[in-house]
């Protein structure tokens, strides 16, 4: 079919108006959850909100255990899928040559990726909370957490070591350094805020996930804050699933002032990471 | 990066000596973490099977592929469970992929830099949102709103889950399409431009087709986002395993196999039946994503061998 030129841009400017008017209404939709979440919990929020223990049922006082709880979480995941991601990352990016092994590696990596965090949950039952009874605990789902992040951890690590000029390295060890110094001394810190944006956000999923820590360590209720890794805890991503669909009366107010702090949690670790990264380009000289 | 052709320093002294054997220690560490994810796809698939297969035992096989999925009287049929994961994830995929596509031609394609620096960090942001807060939304804006639209006795229904899982998988398919659309090479578009095609015949004839491969990962990874995902479809597709039949299910309340996982482990005594069987369900989420994820990155290798071959 051949069209007038007219006939053609009248097309081109249909599309380009369809595809403006989709992705607008999708961004404004994000936004407005967003704004709504924040207009509807900011009520909720105050001083005993955050810093007190919740009675009656859940259905008055705060929410501090189960923030105290993510907290603790998300550090233990850190403690555990920092080290092991960065390990892994700096293997694949300057040590692991191109063989068939390491492309076993990346696939592994992929589907670690794409296991759904249900999955993760039952393998953290089986293997941590009962083979190795740990019970339900914060060190079983710090585990679980770990091992659901560590490929977001090691495929932006990855990406940020392979940034670094292949020339910095040539450089440091034709001055008699060797491959450890180069790496710990020229190649790390040069990468280290690409590195930190992917850790955060990946930590930011993990404290955001509910089904991997069901059965591994998150509690219903709790009467007091944990005191040991071994205890169970409230985690807010879990609270908020709790108090929405468990529990019956649950004044309106509490729940949109949980989703509110959780909202906070996580948006708040995405813009550090923006920040980093903005930062980190604009010093960037290279 | 390999610089195992570039000579060491020669070993001179005892402190270099030293040295030696601290780099040769950290290396062994750093080979054996760069093995860690292999070795836990390998636990967790383990770990799966050994809870998992003694179910296949235990429940005779008719009864397994059966429409009836009600455990406390010993009926383990998964067929409803898995039409419900299919149901509401056909769902997901009719409503995002045409969104996420439409989104990631315009940020890629069409939006002036500065919206493009407006639109990706806000689709982000969505990415970041946990699911169990989307849930939450579901329950409380979009479910009666479903309700009073369709004239429904709940709200909380497959199509209820389909919108929010499509919600999900929409930056999934955004984020890896727009990549795509970005690496096609600009002297494609610019001979497309040249021999008089407008932008939008340029977009619709010649980047998105050589684009192509990178979007059918897009759309295999956002399907995978969605079949995954739990706490979302939990709290809002009202928990009833019926196996669909028609078109009219989608107005229905419908239970996927994540949901029913999440919901009833913690209910279940360690090592019985139900548990077995829930750790199967497990196996075939595993399987679903192992067989996506291969797709997925398969369809990419195939591609860069075939520009491998063309540029050399």
């Amino acid at each position: 079919m051949k069209l007038s030129s007219k006939q053609r841009m009248l097309v081109q400017n249909l599309a380009f108006a369809a595809m403006s008017l989709i992705a607008s209404l999708t961004v404004i939709f994000i936004v407005l959850i967003v704004v709504y979440i924040v207009s509807m919990g900011a009520g909720a929020i105050s001083f005993e909100f955050i810093f007190s223990m919740p009675y009656d049922g859940m259905r008055s006082g705060g929410i501090l255990p189960a923030i105290i709880g993510t907290f603790y979480l998300t550090l233990g995941t850190a403690a555990l899928a920092v080290p092991l991601g960065l390990g892994a990352a700096i293997f694949l990016s300057e040590y692991a040559p191109d063989n068939q092994m390491t492309r076993i590696i990346r696939i592994a990596i992929t589907n670690l990726s794409g296991i759904p965090s249900v999955v993760y949950g039952l393998f953290g039952l089986g293997l941590f909370v009962l083979f190795l009874q740990l019970g339900t605990s914060i060190l079983a789902a710090s585990m679980t957490l770990a091992i659901m992040t560590l490929p977001v951890i090691i495929s932006t690590a990855e990406e940020a070591l392979r940034t670094v000029p292949q020339s910095f390295r040539v450089v440091s060890i034709s001055l008699g350094g060797t491959r450890w110094q180069t790496i710990r001394k020229i190649v790390l810190p040069e990468a280290m805020p690409g590195i930190l944006t992917g850790v955060i956000l990946g930590l930011e999923r993990a404290a955001g996930e509910t089904a991997p820590i069901m059965f591994t360590g998150a509690a219903f209720f709790l009467p007091q804050l944990p005191t040991s890794l071994t205890d169970a805890t409230m985690a807010l991503p879990y609270h908020l699933f709790v108090i929405s669909t468990q529990v019956p009366g649950m004044p309106i107010q509490i729940q949109f002032g949980t989703a509110l702090v959780l909202l906070v949690f996580v948006l708040g670790m995405n813009l550090i990471a923006s920040i980093i990264r903005s930062r980190a380009r604009a010093k960037r000289q290279w | 990066m390999d610089t195992h052709l570039i000579p060491g320093p020669k070993k001179r002294n005892a402190k270099a000596a030293f040295s030696q054997v601290v780099e040769t220690l950290i290396s062994a560490v750093i080979k054996a973490m760069g093995y860690s994810a292999v070795v836990f796809v390998i636990m967790i698939f383990y770990f799966l099977m050994s809870e998992g297969l003694a179910a296949v035992g235990e429940v005779p096989l008719n009864v397994l592929f059966s429409a009836r999925w009600y455990p406390i009287e010993g009926y383990y049929g998964i067929l409803p469970l898995i039409s419900g994961s299919l149901l509401v994830t056909i769902g997901a995929t009719l409503f995002a992929v045409p969104i996420g596509l439409a989104t990631a031609i315009f940020v890629a394609e069409i939006a002036p830099r500065w919206m493009r620096e407006i639109f990706k960090p806000v689709i982000e942001i969505l990415a970041g949102l946990p699911s169990v807060v989307l849930g939450f939304i579901g329950i409380i804006a979009l479910a009666p709103q479903l309700r009073q639209l369709f004239n429904l006795p709940t709200g909380l229904t497959a199509l209820a889950g389909s919108i929010l899982l499509g919600i999900i998988a929409i930056p999934t398919i955004v984020s890896i399409a727009e990549d795509a659309l970005d690496g096609v090479p600009r002297s494609y578009r610019d001979a497309a431009l040249a021999i008089g095609a407008t932008k939008w015949q340029t977009i619709w004839r010649v980047t998105l087709p050589a684009a192509r491969s990178g979007v059918l990962t897009a759309v295999m990874l956002g399907i995978g986002r969605a079949i995954g995902e739990t706490m979302t479809v939990m709290m809002v597709t009202g928990n009833a395993p019926i196996v669909a039949t028609g078109l009219g299910a989608i107005f229905m309340p419908t239970r996927t196999m994540t949901a029913t996982i999440a919901a009833e482990m913690g209910e279940v005594a360690n090592g019985s039946v139900h548990y077995h069987v829930l750790f199967l369900i497990g196996i075939i989420l595993f399987l679903i994503s192992l067989a996506v994820n291969i797709i997925a990155s398969a369809m990419v290798f195939r591609v860069k061998k075939r520009a491998e071959r063309i540029l050399s």
